[in-house]
This record gives structure tokens, C-alpha cells and sequence, in this order.
């Protein structure tokens, strides 16, 4: 495209006294947002249609007869528009004060507190003094099945949920009833949202209290909770989650925004299963096998001895991965496995029955791999084995009489007698099973939400996360034993943490080549993708 | 038999066929020249018939007296996909029955008026949306559509010109706010009437997503007298920015009431002494309405000298609107007016846009508070500023509806607020 054909690509305009310049067809709402200026707004949200309803984004724009919503108004070159001019702010006081009008101001006990944007609006700009006197408006509470509770009262009436289930889900289970003050969010059928699998999502998006989960009802304060960027674990389209945390304990999990993989939601089936980071069941110690069984001790009592049996023979090597394992702890175990003279590592990985996508942005996909690395592991010569269920398939290891490494697999299959014949036996969990009773050696490692790694989901697009939640005792993140055995066997220094560990990964899978921690970043990168650099260097 | 309540001064030109049951049918109408107006559209062609709406200065009879020409000539010349002509017959407003009355005794009129707009906006297909209450009126457009339709003036090849144009009468299920032309359009398209945001204009995109013009049952009633006689002669009479003859609702504390047919500019006092035949024995004028419930009051000192045409009025300080004169004597409670007045608002509000949502229902609470004595001043203030949160901050002008006779009674009826907060005294008997 030429110089001329670019110019009118682009619109330069002024917002608050400041230039902005934006392509075309931007609206100055999200104009202002490009240059920090968050216009106050319920009606608009960026992945749905906008109605213009709120009236909370009007802004004064010089020329117009009215205030100009700023969600549906398109920017126009040399426009002038203010949004804290008298009238725009006494408009949105006015509005804000209307919201109040039959608002129940029951925020001690309400859910959304600390992270509602009626509150937040209300404090910044509101009236001191509301100055209704009137009895307001009741509503009460309504079940709207699966893990949606509404409260009408809250509600202000911005129909994100209802286009919500119209536009992303297409599965128009909500709708206003009745008019004027009497509207109100209502369910078509009794069911209401129940089995709706991108439901949860209306939760998100309510603006103020009125939906909430049923799931985290009561269970903590929004300003208690942490907040880390995460990747949901439960499947492999990746979705970028906020892993929320309070007490050490995942308390809900939140879609975080990136429009290449999730855009603003994530599937209930990955939202509610968190409760596996929350185990209290865990192997806290790393353990030596005795005469009388498993012992505790630490991390030099397991390792060292292990380096002394590694060294004495050439046995046959074979391995077990998880899928949820990190890249960085998939890229270890290979290293080992190769310093150990090289052998098979397989993954069992369990598959659903079907996809379930979501119609309005059907790249968000759950998908049939309902483990987040299955990519990551094949990327790195691992190779799926067993059942569709994530059962079977270990026939062989089972018996294996040399080195037998399992990393992460609960083996919830198998019996005590696993691994009995092997010369050597390392069990790397976070939980002890039955079938780790043979292990000569245990070692705790952390979980994806007590760790940092990346994942690689089903389209090859590595992606970060970090540690929400501190690991248990002397836990450590897997890639870590694993590089110290593997540096250990082939005399290389071990790499200085995960990091570095990634990049290791490279040297294994050329897919993953020239990408770091800091290219990644906080929204992924896909395999052997150019990616430019902080400083404007391009990788090949 | 003869419409009640005529009166000498009335120009009958839309309204001459009111109690006569015979124009009700094709060949009583014909009798009265019906369709001479559609058929001589026809001869002339589509832009002849534009420029002479045009020539006549008629203007939007639905409250907003929009140019009907201009509006017209809004749609895209060049034909890209079908047309819609649509027919506002969903006449809610309190204290208007102008369009019910055409409907009812002169259904081809309403019918020809469609036609020969249709065809000026390259238009196929008439949607007569109707409103949903009148069970009687309904029954008698689609029966009339019916016998056009036999007759060959509607439907395929209409005269023999190689026109088609279809017509559809759509019953609505009563709600006020249909009457809003894009809420009209979304009602009609079957979800919920709520008032779109505009731009895009529905000249641009309008029903089904198509270039639509829409007018007012009377507007298009005027049209084919329009045609038939041409522009100037509807000039006769009315002012240079208001020409032609209105239908008047007059509704109150006057002698007569009912629908007048006066030209344009004709002097309110005239109609409200003469025409009406002025109050009863010894009351007097308090205040008028003179355009349907959503216009700002005239107190009696504005009264003198208004003249009933879209400048007069708002000279005045309120608004034509669909010349709905609403007539108060000094027994009238205003604030008991303005509460159900307030009411009605609230009752329609679409419940979209939070000022109107919130504020139609909050003026009404604090209304009937002040009602029942237990108001404060502050109140007024809060009313006040309440209306003026609610004016040109919505979608569409419901919301200011319903704010108008709030502030506009606050300013010329204080003392009647006044009597009420201070010493719980109604002023007039109710």
C-alpha cells in the first residue's frame, strides 16, 4: 500500500486537549482507551454488539447538537472531543445517579464488590448524596441454572449476558422481559443456562453483582484475591486464564484477554476444574525407598544416590510423561533419557468424545485433547500411547527391566506392582499413587500453577505462565531434578532456572528455536513464527 | 348522518367522509373521487408526483413536521434491492384519535395515500402497522385492502401501469413505543420494539434492513388530494411554512370535543370558544396541551394569540406535535395531570435506555408524593433537574416526553406545587 493510500487509513483527532491518532473506523471510545483514557461504560463491551443503551459514554464532541455515545461514534479526522467537560461529566453523575435510583447498595454482601464497575463509577464521579426517597424497586433472586445465580435488583440492565448467549454462544437462552422499570433479565425455560457450555461467561461480563457464581459465592473478597497470569491446564486450545488465589488456594478462574486464542472468554469445563491445584494430598518431602518403605529426606539424600546408580550401568531406558507437563520439564526428561543412552518416552493423554466450540468465535474451541501440552510433547519426540480415557498402554513399561522414569502420570490404572522388575524406578508426582510403591526414588514436583513454564497448545502457540501458588515443602518445579540428573550425566551445568531451561528445549525441537520467555511474553508465540523482539530485532 | 360535532369553520377535505358508513367501502369512496389521486400518480410518474408533495409544503402529521417531500426524496434514487413504504397507524399518544378516525371511515384513503407514496419511493411493499388496540379499525383497513386488491389497485400491475406494489396490514400488540418509527420497524421484523440509534436513517436502512420511508397515517392521507388537485391548491390554505388543513383531537373541559378539520394557523382561542364551544358556565381556561401528552403545557397567557401552526406553537413554548388539544379548566389538579401523564411515560418507557428507564419512574414516585401532600420543595428542584437529565440523552424522545410537561408545569404551575407541599391543598377539585 502506498504513503497516500495509508494516510486515509488514518484519522487524527483530539480527546481531552490531547492528539490521538487511530485508523479509521475506530470508535472514539476505543480511541480513548489507546491513549488511557477509560470512558465509563456498562452497555459496550468489546466482543459483543453495542446497543448504545447505558448513555454512560456520552461525550460532548464540538459540533454536535447532543452527546455523542462514544461506543457506537465513529472518529472522525480533526474532531474535538471532551469527556470531562461539564456536561459530559454532569451527564454521567446524572446517569450514575439514576443507577442508584433502585440500586440495593447491599455491597457488604455482594460478590462483585472490590471489582464492580458500579462502585468504581459511583466513587470516582458520583453524587456525595443520592437523592431518591423513594421505595425501590424489588426484584429478588433467581436461579439461572448451571452455575449462574441472578440478582435482579443489582442488575443494570446492560444486556451484555443477553448478547452474550445471542452472538458468542448463539444459544439465546436469556432475553428481557417486560418494559420500562419493570425490565428485567429473564431465562426462556426453567433450565435456564443449565449444560450451556460457554455460560459462565455471563458471569464475567455482568458489570455490577447481578450475575454471579454459584461456585465462588461467599468464598472470598475480590480486593483478598491474587491475581497471576495463568493458561488453562484443562485442555489444549490454551486459553489465557487470570488463576485467582487466596490462602494459597485457587479460588476461580478467570479468561484473561487475547484475542489469538480466546479473545475475552473460556469454556466452563476448563473454568471449574481447578480443585486438583487445591489437593491437599501431596508429596511434601522428596523419598528414599527403604526396607521399611518410603522415607523422607531431602533433595541431596534422593539425587546423590541416584548419580551413583545412573553411572554404574548402561540399562535400558524408558520413560513416562504427563502431558500437563511443562515444555521445560518435557525438554529435561528428554535430555536425561538421551545422557542415559537414549529410549522411548510415551504420554498417555485423555481425548473427549467431541469439541465443543464456541459458535460466535469458533477458533475458542474445547477441544478433544483435554491436556494442555500434547503439542509440546510431540514437538519434543514424545509419543502418545493407551486409551482414548488416558488409560492402558503400558504394557511393556510395566515390566521394563532397566531404568524406568515416570514423570507426572498419577497412573490411577495401575497396581502396586508397577515398575517392580525395573533397575531403577524415579517417580516424579505431586501425588503419591498406589502404583508408585515400587519407585527406588520419589520426588515432589510443583504443579503448573505453582510453577513457571510454558505449554504449547493445539496450534503450536507456546505460552507462559507463573507461579500463583506456593509449591508444598521441598516441591520443586520438575524440569528442575531432572536437568540436575541430566547435567549431571553428560557433565553440562544445569540451566540456571526456566528460563533458561526453555531455551534448552530448542536445541531439541527446532520448532522451538530462537522463541525466549521475553518474546513470548504475556500472549504466546507460535512455533517457528517470526516474532520481533523488544528493540525491534526480528527472529527468523 | 352527519359526523358529530361538526362546525362551519372546518374545512373537511381528509376528514369529509367521517360519518358517512358508505365511503368505508371502494365504490362510496370512489363516489367522492377516491383514487383519481393514485391514478393520475400513475400518469405523471414518480418524480413528478415527489415534486408536487413537495410543492405543497406538506409536513409530517406524526408530531415532528418533517417536510414530507424532502423526506421522500431522502430514499435512493437508484434502486438497489426492495423498498418499504411504511404506514405509522400505531396511534398511542394520549389524548390523539385522529389516525383511528381516517382508518375507520376512510380506509382508502389511508390505502390510496399508501400507494401513490409507494410508488414515489419505488417502494413494493406497504406495511400498514397498526395499532394493536384497534381491533374494530384493523378489520376495517384489511377488509378495504381486500376489495383494492379485487380491484385491481393494489398487488400485481395496479391500473394496468406495470406497477406492483403489495400491501400488508400488521396488527401491533400495544405498546406505545412502537409508534417510534425504528421501534415500529423492529416490532414489525418481529423481535422487541426498542428505538434503534441513528444514523443509519431508515431512508438508508430501515425494515428488514432495506431503504424504508415512513409516514403518519394523515400525512398519507393528504397525499392523494395532494395529487389530484395539486400542490397549490392545498396551499390554499394554512401559512407559508404550514400549509394545508389539520385534523384537531380536542379532548378536555370544552363543550364539544372530538376531531376538527381547520387549516393550518387557525387561532387556539378560535377553536377552543368557537369551534368547541368554549367551557362551562363560569370556569375558565387554566391550561392546553396542544399537542398530545409529550408537549410542554400553555398556560392561559399563552393561549392569547397562539396560532395552530408548527411555528405558532413553539413560539409559544411547546409544540404542535400531532394536534392532540388537550383542554383544562380551573378545576384541573396539574400536578395530579402531570403525575398520570408522568405514569403513562413510565408505563411505555421500552426500558433500554437508564434515564428513561430509571427517570420516568422516579418523576412518577416523587409525583405522587407531592400528591398526597408529602412533598418537599426540594422536590421541585430535584424534578427539575431530574427532567433535564432525561432530555436528548436517549435513544429516542420518549424520555423527553415524558420530562416536557414535568418541567414546562413546574415553570407556569408552581403555585399549584406550592399549595400542595405546603399546605396539602389540590388547587381546582380534581
Amino acid at each position: 500500500m502506498g504513503e497516500n493510500g495509508q494516510k486515509q487509513d488514518i484519522v487524527t483527532l483530539t480527546i481531552d486537549g490531547r492528539e490521538v491518532t487511530v485508523p479509521k473506523g475506530t470508535t472514539i471510545l476505543q480511541a480513548a482507551e489507546a491513549v488511557g483514557n477509560r470512558i465509563p461504560h456498562y452497555c459496550y463491551h468489546p466482543g459483543l454488539s453495542a446497543p448504545a443503551q447505558c448513555r454512560l459514554c456520552l461525550v460532548e464532541v464540538e459540533g454536535a447538537p447532543k452527546l455523542a455515545p462514544s461506543c457506537i461514534t465513529d472518529v472522525q479526522d480533526g474532531q474535538v472531543v471532551h469527556t470531562e467537560s461539564a456536561s459530559a461529566k454532569g451527564m454521567r453523575q446524572g446517569v450514575l445517579e439514576f443507577y442508584l435510583a433502585n440500586h440495593p447498595l447491599d455491597c457488604p454482601i455482594c460478590d462483585q464488590s472490590g471489582e464492580c464497575k458500579l462502585q468504581d463509577y459511583v466513587f470516582e464521579e458520583g453524587r456525595k448524596h443520592g437523592r431518591s426517597r423513594e421505595p425501590k424497586r424489588v426484584f429478588g433472586r433467581d436461579d439461572f441454572g448451571g452455575d449462574v445465580l441472578f440478582y435482579g435488583d443489582r442488575c443494570v440492565m446492560c444486556t451484555r449476558c443477553v448478547r452474550f448467549m445471542d452472538e458468542m454462544a448463539q444459544d439465546p437462552r436469556l432475553t428481557v422481559v417486560e418494559r420500562g422499570n419493570r425490565s428485567i433479565i429473564d431465562t426462556f425455560f426453567e433450565e435456564g443456562v443449565e449444560g450451556a457450555p460457554y455460560a459462565g461467561n455471563i458471569v464475567d461480563i455482568c458489570p455490577v453483582g447481578a450475575l454471579v457464581s454459584k461456585d465462588f459465592l461467599h468464598k472470598a473478597r475480590a480486593w483478598d484475591l491474587d491475581h497471576t497470569p495463568s493458561v488453562c491446564p484443562n485442555c489444549s486450545q490454551g486459553c489465557n486464564i487470570d488463576l485467582q488465589t487466596r490462602d494459597n488456594l485457587v479460588q476461580r478462574l478467570k479468561p484473561r484477554p487475547n484475542l489469538d486464542v480466546n479473545q475475552y472468554w473460556m469454556c466452563d469445563y476448563g473454568r471449574h476444574r481447578y480443585e486438583w491445584m487445591n489437593r491437599g494430598d501431596r508429596i511434601e518431602a522428596p523419598l528414599q525407598r527403604g526396607a521399611g518403605g518410603h522415607e523422607a529426606t531431602d533433595w541431596p539424600g534422593v539425587l546423590e544416590p541416584i548419580f551413583t546408580r545412573m553411572a554404574d550401568g548402561a540399562a535400558p531406558v524408558r520413560a513416562l510423561a504427563s502431558p500437563f507437563a511443562s515444555n521445560e520439564a518435557l525438554a529435561a526428561l528428554v535430555y536425561l533419557v538421551q545422557g542415559l543412552g537414549g529410549g522411548e518416552i510415551v504420554f498417555r493423554s485423555p481425548r473427549a468424545d467431541e469439541e465443543i466450540p464456541l459458535p460466535g468465535f469458533p477458533k475458542l474451541t474445547r477441544r478433544r485433547d483435554l491436556v494442555p501440552n500434547r503439542r509440546g510433547a510431540e514437538l519434543l519426540g514424545l509419543s502418545r500411547v493407551g486409551e482414548e480415557d488416558g488409560t492402558g498402554g503400558l504394557e511393556e513399561l510395566k515390566d521394563h527391566s532397566g531404568t524406568l522414569i515416570v514423570l507426572g502420570d498419577d497412573l490411577t490404572d495401575l497396581e502396586s506392582d508397577f515398575g517392580a522388575h525395573a533397575s531403577l524406578y524415579l517417580y516424579l508426582g505431586s501425588h503419591f499413587p498406589p502404583a508408585a510403591a515400587e519407585a527406588d526414588v520419589v520426588m515432589p514436583i510443583t504443579t503448573h500453577a505453582e510453577e513457571e513454564g510454558t505449554f504449547t497448545n493445539y496450534e503450536g502457540r507456546v505460552q507462559r505462565f507463573w507461579p500463583a501458588l506456593q509449591g508444598p515443602g521441598a516441591a520443586r518445579p520438575a524440569w528442575l531434578p531432572l536437568s540436575l540428573l541430566a547435567a549431571h550425566l553428560n557433565g553440562t551445568t544445569p540451566p540456571s532456572g526456566a528460563d533458561e531451561a526453555f531455551v534448552r528445549a530448542g536445541e531439541l525441537a527446532p520448532e522451538f528455536q530462537g522463541l525466549t520467555y521475553e518474546s513470548i511474553g504475556t500472549r504466546g508465540a507460535l512455533v517457528n513464527e517470526p516474532v520481533t523482539l523488544p528493540g525491534g530485532k526480528l527472529r527468523s | 348522518m352527519a359526523y358529530p360535532y361538526t362546525h362551519e369553520r372546518e374545512v373537511r377535505v381528509l376528514s369529509r367522509g367521517f360519518g358517512e358508513p358508505a365511503t368505508r367501502t371502494l365504490e362510496g369512496w370512489k363516489t367522492l373521487g377516491g383514487y383519481e389521486g393514485l391514478t393520475k400518480a400513475l400518469e405523471v410518474g414518480r418524480e413528478s408526483v415527489i415534486e408536487e408533495v413537495k410543492a405543497s409544503g406538506l409536513r409530517g402529521r406524526g408530531g415532528a413536521g418533517f417536510p414530507t417531500g424532502v423526506k421522500w426524496s431522502f430514499m435512493p434514487q437508484e434502486k438497489r434491492g426492495p423498498h418499504y413504504l411504511l404506514c405509522n397507524a400505531d396511534e398511542s399518544e394520549p389524548g390523539t384519535f385522529k389516525d383511528r378516525e381516517l382508518m375507520r371511515w376512510t380506509p382508502h384513503q389511508v390505502i390510496e395515500g399508501c400507494l401513490i407514496a409507494a410508488y414515489a419511493i419505488q417502494a413494493e411493499h406497504v406495511y400498514i402497522y397498526c395499532r394493536g388496540e384497534f381491533f374494530e379499525t384493523n378489520q376495517v383497513v384489511a377488509r378495504a385492502v381486500e376489495e383494492a386488491y379485487e380491484a385491481g389497485l393494489a398487488g400485481e400491475d395496479i391500473l394496468g401501469s406495470g406497477v406492483s406494489i403489495d400491501v400488508t396490514v400488521h396488527q401491533g400488540a400495544g405498546a406505545y413505543i412502537c409508534g417510534e418509527e425504528t421501534a415500529l420497524m423492529e416490532s414489525l421484523e418481529g423481535r422487541r420494539g426498542l428505538p434503534r440509534v441513528k444514523p443509519p436513517f431508515p431512508a438508508a436502512i430501515g425494515a428488514f434492513g432495506k431503504p424504508s420511508t415512513i409516514n403518519n397515517v394523515e400525512t398519507l392521507c393528504a397525499v392523494p388530494h395532494i395529487i389530484a388537485h395539486g400542490g397549490e391548491w392545498y396551499r390554499q390554505w394554512g401559512t407559508e411554512k404550514s400549509p394545508g388543513t389539520k385534523l384537531f383531537c380536542v379532548s378536555g373541559h370544552v363543550r364539544r370535543r372530538g376531531n376538527f378539520e381547520l387549516p393550518m394557523g387557525f387561532p387556539l382561542e378560535d377553536l377552543l370558544y368557537d369551534v368547541c364551544g368554549g367551557f362551562e358556565e363560569g370556569r375558565t381556561l387554566k391550561a392546553v396541551i396542544p399537542g398530545g401528552s409529550s408537549v410542554p403545557f400553555l398556560d392561559a397567557d399563552d393561549c392569547a394569540g397562539c396560532t395552530l401552526d408548527y411555528e405558532g406553537v413553539i413560539e409559544k413554548g411547546s409544540m404542535l406535535g400531532c394536534a392532540s388539544v388537550m383542554v383544562m379548566d380551573d378545576r384541573t389538579n396539574i400536578v395530579k395531570q402531570v403525575r398520570r401523564t408522568v405514569d403513562f411515560f413510565a408505563h411505555e418507557s421500552c426500558g433500554q435506555c437508564t434515564p428513561c428507564r430509571e427517570g420516568t419512574t422516579w418523576l412518577s414516585r416523587i409525583l405522587l408524593r407531592i400528591e398526597k401532600g408529602k412533598g418537599t420543595e426540594e422536590d421541585l428542584d430535584t424534578l427539575v433537574d431530574l427532567g433535564k437529565q432525561m432530555t436528548g440523552t436517549t435513544i429516542c424522545v420518549l424520555s423527553d416526553s415524558a420530562a416536557a410537561p414535568v418541567i414546562s408545569s413546574i415553570e407556569k404551575f408552581r403555585d399549584d406545587y406550592l399549595a400542595l407541599i405546603r399546605r396539602g391543598e389540590a388547587v381546582g377539585a380534581g
